[in-house]
C-alpha cells in the first residue's frame, strides 16, 4: 500500500501534535502559570517563542494549550460521535414516527446558529470543561446523526438487512453489527472534519471569554490574550493562530486520505 | 464469399483497474479476437458475463467504455482502418454507418424530449437526410415493427410507451440513417418473455427488409440462435468457436458450446402432492399503501419436500406474495397457515420457530449478505441464533455446510467480495440450510446468473430438497427454470392466479390465453423457432 505524500505530511503533523498533547508536562520547559520573565519578550535561547502577555514561556504555554485545545476536541468529537451516530442508526432503523421525531428536533437545532446557542447556553451555565464538552458534543451531533442516518437508510433497505430481520434478530444486532460496519468508512472520514470543527468552534469560543478559563487556556485563549501584542508588531498572537490552522490542515490531509480509500462505499470519491 | 465489409484482425482490448487501496493495474478483456462480417449478415456474439462480448461489439464503432482502451489490432470497415481515422473520423462513422441498440433503452432515451426528436437526431447530424425524409423514414420503419399508431407515436415521451416499445422505438433509431452495420447489445434481456418475442420478431424483420449487416449481442444462445446466422462463442476474452448458427445449435464441436447448448437440460420427476401441505395461503389480497391492489384473492399450497413453481412477468405480484408469506407486507385479507400452525400476519408477530423454519434466498447474492462479515459468520450466525451453537462446534457445521453446497474449508475466512457470483449464490443457499428450515423462498434466485452457473445452482437446489426434505416457493419469470425443477406451478398474471395445479396439468393443454402466450414465447434451442411461432400466433388469430 502507497500512502500518498499529502497524507504522510498530515498523519507526521497529526501524530506531532497529539504525542505533544500527551507528554505536555514531560516536554514543556516551564510550567504553565510559572511567569518566568519580562511581558513579551523576543525569542532567545531561554524561552524559544518568546515569552507571553504577562511574561509565561509562551512555548510552554503553547504545549500545554495543545493539551487543552486536543483534549476537549477530541472528547467533544467523540460524544457527537456516538451520540449522533447511535440516534442516526436508531431512527434509520426504526422509521415511522419517531425517525420523524427525532429528525425534526434535531432540524430545530440546526436551525439555531451554533455559536449563538453555544453562547447563550454558557453564560447561564458555570463555565468548565466538562460543560464545554457537552455544549460542544451535542450541538455536533446534530450533523454526525444527519450523516449517520441518511448512511443507514442506504443500508437498511439492503437485502443483507433484510435477511436479519427475517431471521428475528434484535435492532441492536441490526444496528451495531449490520449496519455500524458499513457506515463505518464514511463516518470516520467524517470524524477528522468534525474533530477540526470542534477544534475551531472552541478556539471561537476562548477567543470571545467563554470557553478554557484562566489561568488554564487553549489556543484560541492565547490568541486573545496576546492579541493586543499586534499593535506594538509583536507578533505573539500569531503563534497560537499558526498551531489551530496547521492542526486544522493536517488533520484535514488525513481525513481526505481516509475518504479517498473508501471509495468502494457512500461517501468515497473513487480514485 | 464475398468480400467482408466489417474485419476485425488480432483485436487486443486492455483496461485499467483500480482496486481500492492498491496500485492501479493493467487487465486484458479481450486477447487475439478476429472475425468477418459481410453485407447483410448477422453474426451472433455470445458468452457469460466478462467474456468481453460488448467490448467487441463497440470495437466496432471504435469506442471503448470507461477505462477500456484498444491495444492492438486492427479494425477495418468498407475498406479502410478506422482506428486510423482519429476523433473526427470516428464522429462520421458512428450514427451513420454504424448505430448501437443498447440494452436498456429505458435508460438511454433522454425522458425530456420526445421520441421523434432523439430518433431522427443522427441522421440530421450527419445530414443524411432532412426531417421531413428522416420522420417520413421512421413513420415507416414504426409501422413495420408493428408499433402502434406510427404517424402519431413518435410524439410520445418516452415515458409514455412500455419497455418492449421502447426497445423497438431504439432500433428504429439505428435504423434511421441507414446505416452498414448495427450492434445489438443485450436488446431483449431486460424483458419479460412475451415481450421479448415481438421484440425479436421486429428486430429480425428489420434486419431482412433493410439488408442491414448486425452484429448480435447476447447471453442466451436459444435468443441469438434465432436472428443470426453465424454464431460466434466467446470465454473470457478469447474465442472458443464460430460456426453457421445451425452448425453451434446442432453439432457444436467444443465442450463449452456444447455445454451451453445443453443447458436447461435438468429433468426432474414430479411429485404427487401429500395430504398434509406444509403451507396453505388462502385468499390473499395485499396492496402497497392504499391505492395499488396488487394481490388478488391469491390461495395456493405447498407440499413438503416439494417445489411450487411461482410464475409470472414483471408486475405480476409474485414477489408481492413472497413478502406476505415472510411477513413483510401483511396481507389485508386471507391468512396463512405454515406446518398446521396460523401465521401471525406480521414479521414481529411470529416466534422464533416460524422464522426459523420459513428461510428466503434472494434474487442479487451480492446485497443478501453484508459485506463485512466472513462466509464463516454469514453461515454460522443462524446456527448460533436459532441453536445456540458456538465456537468449535459451529465451525464443523459451517464446514459441514459449505461441503454440502459443494465449496470447501478454504472459504471459511473470505468475504463476499472475494467469491464469484455462484459462490455467492451457494453461500446465500447455505445460510438459508442452516436454519434446518421446512421451506425456503427463492426469490428469482437464478435470473442473476450465466446460464452454466444457474444450472449448477438449481441442480445444487434439486439435490438439498431430496437430502434434506425441505419445501421451496420457488419463484421466476423463466419457464425453463420451470420445467426443471417445479412439482406444481403457480401461473400469476397482473395480481391475479390464472392457472394452479400439479406441473403436468398446467403444462397441458387446453390452455387459457395468457399461459398459452407465456409458453409459447420461451425461446427454445433450435433454428427456425421464432418463426413457427409467429405463423402459428397468425394462423391463430385469423382462425378467431
Amino acid at each position: 500500500m502507497r500512502i500518498p505524500i499529502s497524507a504522510l505530511i498530515g498523519l507526521f503533523f497529526t501524530g506531532g501534535f497529539f504525542l505533544m498533547a500527551v507528554f505536555a508536562p514531560l516536554i514543556a520547559p516551564y510550567g504553565l502559570a510559572e511567569v518566568v520573565g519580562d511581558v513579551w519578550e523576543p525569542r532567545s535561547a531561554d524561552h524559544w517563542l518568546g515569552t507571553d502577555n504577562i511574561g509565561r514561556d509562551l512555548l510552554s504555554r503553547m504545549i500545554y494549550g495543545g493539551r487543552t485545545t486536543i483534549l476537549i476536541a477530541a472528547l467533544a468529537t467523540v460524544l457527537s460521535f456516538s451520540l449522533g451516530s447511535f440516534l442516526g442508526f436508531t431512527a434509520a432503523v426504526i422509521g415511522g414516527w419517531i425517525d420523524q421525531l427525532m429528525s425534526r428536533l434535531v432540524d430545530l437545532l440546526m436551525s439555531i446558529p451554533t455559536l449563538i446557542f453555544a453562547l447563550v447556553v454558557l453564560s447561564v451555565m458555570p463555565v468548565n470543561i466538562t460543560t464545554l464538552i457537552l455544549v460542544m458534543g451535542i450541538l455536533d451531533s446534530t450533523r454526525v446523526y444527519r450523516l449517520s442516518r441518511a448512511v443507514a437508510v442506504d443500508i437498511n433497505v439492503q437485502d443483507f438487512v433484510e435477511a436479519a430481520k427475517l431471521r428475528g434478530e434484535r435492532r441492536s444486532w441490526i444496528i451495531f453489527r449490520e449496519i455500524l460496519p458499513n457506515a463505518l468508512s464514511p463516518l470516520v472520514a467524517e470524524l477528522g472534519l468534525r474533530f477540526i470543527f470542534a477544534v475551531l468552534f472552541l478556539s471561537t469560543l476562548s477567543f470571545l471569554g467563554l470557553g478554557v478559563q484562566p489561568p488554564a487556556s487553549d489556543w484560541g485563549g492565547m490568541v486573545k490574550e496576546n492579541k493586543d501584542g499586534i499593535v506594538f508588531g509583536i507578533g505573539a498572537a500569531l503563534v497560537p493562530a499558526a498551531a489551530i490552522s496547521a492542526l486544522a490542515i493536517s488533520v484535514n490531509l488525513v481525513a481526505d486520505w481516509v475518504l479517498n480509500r473508501t471509495s468502494d462505499l457512500k461517501g468515497g470519491r473513487g480514485g | 464469399m464475398a468480400e467482408p465489409f466489417l474485419d476485425i484482425r488480432n483485436l487486443r482490448i486492455e483496461a485499467t483497474v483500480y482496486p481500492p487501496g492498491e496500485p492501479a493495474r493493467d487487465i486484458v478483456i479481450v486477447e487475439d479476437v478476429s472475425l468477418t462480417l459481410e453485407k447483410g449478415k448477422v453474426l451472433g456474439l455470445i458468452g457469460e458475463s466478462g467474456a468481453g462480448k460488448s467490448t467487441i461489439g463497440l470495437s466496432a464503432m471504435g469506442y471503448g467504455r470507461g477505462g477500456v482502451r484498444i491495444a492492438g489490432g486492427e479494425v477495418w470497415l468498407n475498406g479502410r482502418d478506422i482506428m486510423k481515422g482519429g476523433n473526427r473520423g470516428f464522429r462520421r462513422l458512428r450514427g451513420k454507418e454504424v448505430t448501437y441498440v443498447a440494452q436498456s433503452a429505458a435508460a438511454a432515451f433522454n425522458p425530456a424530449k420526445r421520441l421523434m426528436e432523439q430518433i431522427i437526431e443522427a441522421a440530421l447530424k450527419h445530414g443524411v437526410a432532412n426531417a421531413r425524409q428522416a420522420e417520413a423514414r421512421a413513420v415507416d420503419l414504426f409501422d413495420r415493427l408493428g408499433l402502434p399508431e406510427p404517424e402519431s407515436f413518435g410524439r410520445r415521451f418516452p415515458h409514455q410507451v412500455s419497455g418492449g416499445q421502447l426497445q423497438r422505438a431504439m432500433t428504429v433509431m439505428a435504423l434511421v440513417p441507414e446505416p452498414d452495420l448495427i450492434i445489438f447489445d443485450e436488446p431483449t434481456t431486460a424483458l419479460d418473455v412475451t415481450t421479448q418475442i415481438d421484440v425479436l420478431a421486429a428486430i429480425k424483420r428489420a434486419i431482412r427488409d433493410t439488408g442491414v449487416a448486425a452484429l448480435y449481442i447476447t447471453h442466451d444462445l436459444a435468443v441469438v440462435a434465432q436472428v443470426s446466422d453465424e454464431i460466434m462463442v466467446l470465454r473470457a476474452g478469447s474465442k472458443v468457436e464460430r460456426n453457421t448458427a445451425e452448425n453451434i445449435i446442432n453439432n457444436p464441436q467444443e465442450d463449452y458450446t456444447r455445454a451451453l447448448v445443453s443447458v436447461r437440460s435438468i429433468t426432474h420427476e414430479e411429485k404427487r402432492p401429500t395430504e398434509t401441505p406444509i403451507l396453505v395461503a388462502r385468499s390473499i389480497s395485499a396492496s402497497y399503501g392504499k391505492l395499488v391492489q396488487v394481490l388478488k384473492d391469491v390461495s395456493v399450497e405447498v407440499h413438503p419436500g416439494q417445489t411450487l413453481a411461482v410464475v409470472g412477468e414483471s408486475g405480476s405480484g409474485k414477489s408481492t406474495l413472497a413478502r406476505v408469506l415472510t411477513g413483510l407486507l401483511p396481507p389485508f385479507e386471507g391468512e396463512v397457515t405454515f406446518a398446521g400452525r396460523s401465521l401471525a400476519p406480521a414479521l414481529a408477530q411470529r416466534s422464533k420457530e416460524d422464522l426459523r423454519e420459513l428461510q428466503m434466498i434472494y434474487q442479487m447474492a451480492d446485497t443478501a449478505m453484508n459485506p463485512r462479515q466472513t462466509v464463516e459468520t454469514i453461515i454460522g450466525r443462524p446456527l448460533g441464533f436459532y441453536f445456540g451453537l458456538s465456537g468449535r462446534k459451529r465451525r464443523e457445521r459451517v464446514v459441514q455446510l459449505l461441503d454440502e453446497i459443494e465449496m470447501g474449508p478454504e472459504f471459511l475466512d473470505r468475504y463476499p467480495a472475494e467469491l464469484s457470483g455462484g459462490q455467492k449464490q451457494r453461500v446465500c443457499i447455505a445460510r438459508a440450510l442452516a436454519a434446518k428450515p421446512k421451506l425456503i423462498i427463492c426469490d428469482e434466485v437464478t435470473s442473476a446468473l450465466d446460464p452454466l452457473v444457474a444450472d449448477g445452482i438449481l441442480k445444487l437446489l434439486l439435490r438439498l430438497q431430496k437430502a434434506e426434505d425441505v419445501a421451496y416457493l420457488f419463484i421466476t419469470h423463466d419457464l425453463a427454470t420451470v420445467k426443471a425443477i417445479a412439482d406444481s406451478i403457480a401461473v400469476m398474471y397482473r395480481g391475479e392466479l390464472v392457472r394452479y395445479g400439479p406441473k403436468s396439468e398446467v403444462l397441458a393443454p387446453p390452455f387459457d390465453d395468457y399461459t398459452d402466450l407465456l409458453l409459447s414465447s420461451v425461446p427454445e434451442m433450435r433454428i427456425g423457432w421464432l418463426e413457427e411461432v409467429l405463423a402459428h400466433r397468425k394462423m391463430e388469430s385469423a382462425g378467431h
